[in-house]
């Protein structure tokens, strides 16, 4: 058993792994996942595990009223296809709801949410 | 139009037809990521496979043990609809006795995606499996009879509770209720009782945290672990005495990455009845749908 089972588990460790894609977790996020920063951000950016499929990947942000605050320009920057942007316009003092939906490029959807807080920490 | 916005739309619409099925690989509810659990069956179809799952049981209570090394396949036929097939080898020691070897019974069984409610990371799964008689050997204890198993498999995670209750959030429990009926009353003058079966698995999702609650600066591959309680029961409902009622309680953790996850577990016995002293288990479990996203971890309907 044990000759099967090394091999295998180490194909997909070292050599299937880089030439597959998989489901995209938020690696992490700037303002990061719950966090309180003293000034508001310009730009919400998230990371994530795998590449990005553009057409089917969006992020809002919303005030606690649930009002959009975002610019509606959610783009994956040229060169950082795992990368997610969106502007902001100028916050005030609060919480904020950062909503993610993302399809990586071999059509896995995920998604999430976390709030950050502006005008503390 | 133009070709290259053909293309793109003629891209736009393969990538939209693959979303239905992707969407229920996994075990996902909205931003809720589920493991494989060990002990407990999963509340989702799937296309993952263990390879393989190695458990040394306690001591029963004639101080026999039981060394397992199981292969379970799960697939799915189409987004709602899988089946699942496992078997194992089992190696028994009694004392005072030599030690006997032998295939298990093989086990299938046919699940439906009941519901899956991502706003509130709930899942739910029917599913009939199916021990099979005179498929292992009976000197490890495989059954001359064929088991059926209706049961109802669920998933809750605890995202959805009020942003406030921080780190309560992570929690999640996954569960199985369902029956065992037995086509044949006795083997060889010995009742084969009808049992009631239900299972729970208790979970802490470190990912939940890092991606859905607080960063609280995990990295890989702390970032990814999910410790976790199982406890699985069975209590016989007819043609056994009372108080029969046996189980084990599984503290463990499930490293989870993208192709595949780890997972290790205690066995405890939950009674005198089901054994005494301390078992373990390991799993090498693969995700099927992410390995081979574009041939077979796609539903069987999807292939062409």
């Amino acid at each position: 058993m044990q000759k099967i089972i090394l091999p295998l588990a180490a194909a997909v460790a070292v050599g299937v792994a880089p030439a597959v894609r998989a489901h995209a977790f938020l690696d992490h996020a700037s303002p990061a996942v719950g966090s309180s920063v003293p000034t508001a951000p310009a730009v919400v950016t998230l990371w994530f595990t795998q590449d990005l499929e553009p057409a089917f990947s969006s992020v809002t942000v919303t005030n606690e009223a649930g009002q959009r605050v975002d610019l509606g320009n959610a783009q994956i920057p040229q060169g950082s296809p795992a990368e997610l942007q969106i502007g902001l316009k100028p916050l005030r003092r609060g919480t904020y709801l950062v909503s993610w939906h993302v399809v990586s490029v071999d059509t896995h959807p995920t998604e999430g949410t976390f709030t950050f807080e502006v005008g503390s920490g | 139009m133009n070709p290259n916005r053909l293309g793109a739309a003629a891209a736009a619409a393969v990538v939209l037809l693959s979303m239905n099925s992707a969407a229920l690989a996994h075990g996902f509810a909205g931003e809720r990521f589920f493991p494989a659990t060990i002990l407990t069956d999963d509340p989702f179809v799937a296309d993952e496979i263990s390879l393989p799952q190695v458990s040394l049981q306690p001591p029963a209570r004639d101080a026999s043990q039981l060394t397992n090394i199981e292969i379970d396949l799960s697939k799915r036929i189409t987004p709602n609809l899988g089946f699942i097939i496992g078997d194992e080898w089992q190696r028994l020691r009694s004392p005072g006795f030599t030690s006997v070897g032998g295939l298990g019974p093989l086990r299938t069984g046919a699940q439906y995606q009941l519901f899956i409610d991502g706003p509130h990371q709930a899942l739910g799964l029917l599913g009939l499996n199916v021990t099979w008689g005179h498929t292992g050997r009976a000197a490890v204890g495989a059954p001359d009879f064929t088991t059926l198993s209706p049961t109802f498999d669920f998933g809750k995670g605890f995202g959805d509770i009020p942003r406030s209750l921080t780190f309560l959030r992570p929690f999640a429990v996954t569960g199985n209720l369902g029956f065992d009926f037995p086509t044949q009353a006795t083997t060889a003058g010995v009742p084969n009782p009808n049992n009631f079966n239900y299972g729970f698995a208790f979970e802490y999702s470190f990912p939940y945290i890092q991606c859905c609650v607080k960063d609280i600066g995990l990295r890989p591959p702390f970032s990814q672990l999910i410790p976790l309680v199982e406890v699985a029961f069975t209590t016989p409902v007819s043609r056994a005495p009372a108080n029969q009622t046996t189980g084990t309680i599984q503290p463990g953790i499930i490293w989870a990455g993208q192709y595949f996850q780890i997972g290790a577990e205690a066995i405890i016995p939950a009674n005198r009845g089901t054994g005494h002293g301390y078992g373990g288990v390991i799993q090498l479990h693969f995700y099927l749908d992410d390995i081979f996203p574009r041939s077979i971890g796609r539903p069987i309907s999807e292939w062409w």
